[in-house]
């Protein structure tokens, strides 16, 4: 049996607390980060509504030379890695660098800095674009300005699987860890606020038009209208069970204990989404059965269909009504690849402090959707297991499984995470 | 066009790349190689683009790429802005 791969810290941005500890926090209260957008006037739009990360100044956090040449996307993800590996106190010089790799996954790219340069491209002329929109833009760059800002040099790779990727990335950094890369910094940060990126946005049909910040992304709600996007993300640090043993990590908050995706069949098919089976694969991947799940982290896109597709995968592999369901997200929008490693994130305080979040807003849920969804206020229970489920636009699911650690684990303590400033 | 001084040249590295890593550049500095100030080669081609633009001298990618300290690029806009005028 492969060695254990451990999560050992968790560096977070949502738009309802910059910093794990304050976005637990804020979930836990069912504090939202939806607001109306202000990055411009969204006033002639049709759609108004988005999870903000406020009062984030990328400028005292990250070098002066890395801001000319980074999306806002990606001073999100620096700000993120830093203070994930501040969080795994890991030691410079502990692992070696080629021991030490970057797997992420972005779905929107840079939009924001991408669009900035095209007006200079049609006002001023080819030669007025910066040369750095050459790598600003890409998919990719989260991962390369990672590892570059943190010399990890080993094995390191990019995913894009729209809201899925960010599970797809945990899950290949712990293929990355078993090929024997014993240190892998993986997750997802997106942001696409600009105007550029909100009509791209627009463009899928999926966004709540609703104008009411409380009501406008209610998940498996009898009212559901949409979802609202959301940046942000989440970056976590995995390494081997026996790297953390050996560096005396402070703290573990659990084992990816499986992963499994699976792509959805062409429309109009007759085979089922693959949702249902991606979950029941990352459990027997983990060598679990359906009984021994404490909670799903549901994908939970707010478009009634899908909520409903959702709905028939959980109670189909669990039974009516046999496991609670939620989904936090409801308070910070759709992240994209920011979503899933932001939920693993909560899945894994879920385990630490033995509650489960609610899904905050969502008041009445179809009762043919036989789920048991978490609503109003936290559910107080031991948690062990957590499977966390995303889908991707055009057919992409991905389900992830934690674990509490065997064996007694390190409380971790319940103080503000520190924010560490590193320039 | 009047010349280009040091301190028009760290503006417009500031503008293009952000501040240097160390010790800014200052006219007592700028026979010091661009690495020292964290100065890469994509942050002098953004460099060269921006001189263009302001001082309408062209400094080609590669010839840029031979430009090791401050004063030759100073050297070179200038010559350039002397022969011009």
């Amino acid at each position: 049996m492969s060695e254990g791969v451990y999560v050992t810290g968790i560096g977070l941005l949502a738009p309802n607390g910059a910093g794990l500890e304050q976005h637990w926090a804020a979930t836990l209260a069912g504090r939202s980060g939806i607001a109306t957008l202000s990055r411009f006037d969204v006033s002639r739009y049709p759609v108004r509504l988005a999870g903000q990360v406020d009062d984030f100044d990328a400028a005292r956090h990250l070098p002066s030379r890395l801001l000319p040449q980074t999306d806002i996307s990606t001073q999100l993800a620096l700000v993120a890695a830093d203070w994930a590996l501040a969080d795994a106190q890991i030691d410079e010089g502990f692992f070696a660098d080629y021991d030490t790799g970057v797997v992420t996954s972005n779905a929107t790219g840079g939009f924001e800095f991408t669009h900035r340069e095209f007006r200079k491209l049609w006002t001023r002329g080819a030669a007025a674009v910066s040369v750095y929109e050459s790598f600003a833009w890409f998919y990719a760059v989260n991962t390369g300005q990672i590892s570059i800002r943190n010399r990890f040099r080993g094995p390191s790779s990019a995913l894009v699987a729209e809201q899925a990727g960010g599970l797809d990335a945990i899950g290949h950094a712990r293929r990355t860890i078993r090929r024997g890369t014993p240190m892998v910094v993986t997750g997802g940060v997106d942001s696409a606020l600009d105007p550029w990126g909100w009509v791209a946005q627009i463009a899928s049909g999926r966004l709540s038009t609703a104008t009411d910040a409380h009501r406008a992304y209610r998940p498996f709600d009898v009212d559901a209208c949409g979802y609202v996007p959301g940046e942000g993300g989440a970056i976590l640090v995995l390494e081997t069970a026996s790297a953390a043993a050996a560096r005396g990590a402070r703290q573990v908050y659990g084992e990816i204990a499986g992963y499994a995706t699976t792509f959805d069949p062409p429309p109009g098919s007759p085979r089922p989404p693959g949702l249902r089976r991606a979950a029941e694969s990352a459990l027997a991947d983990a060598g679990l059965t359906p009984d021994q799940v404490d909670v799903v982290f549901a994908d939970a896109s707010g478009v009634p269909e899908l909520d409903r597709a959702e709905a028939a995968a959980i109670s189909g592999l669990f039974g009516p009504f046999a496991v609670p369901v939620t989904a936090p997200k409801a308070l910070t929008g759709r992240m994209y690849s920011g979503g899933g490693p932001v939920d693993v994130a909560d899945a894994l305080l879920s385990i630490r402090d033995g509650v489960i979040p609610p899904t905050p807003g969502t008041a009445e849920v179809p009762e043919d959707y036989r789920i048991d969804l978490v609503r109003g206020v936290p559910r107080h229970r031991e948690v062990t297991t957590a499977l966390v489920l995303a889908r991707g636009r055009w057919g992409f699911n991905s389900a992830v499984v934690v674990r509490a650690v065997p064996g007694p684990r390190t409380p971790a303590p319940r103080r503000p995470q520190q924010q560490q400033e590193r320039t | 066009m009047s010349r280009m001084t040091v301190d028009d040249l760290r503006r417009v590295l500031v503008e293009c790349a952000g501040e240097a890593d160390g010790e800014a550049l200052t006219a007592d500095r700028q026979d010091r190689d661009f690495e020292e100030f964290g100065y890469d080669s994509l942050a002098l081609m953004e460099t060269a683009a921006r001189i263009e633009a302001e001082y309408g001298v062209r400094v080609p990618e590669e010839r840029m790429a031979e430009l090791r300290t401050p004063r030759e690029v100073l050297d070179l806009v200038n010559d350039a802005l002397v022969r011009t005028s």
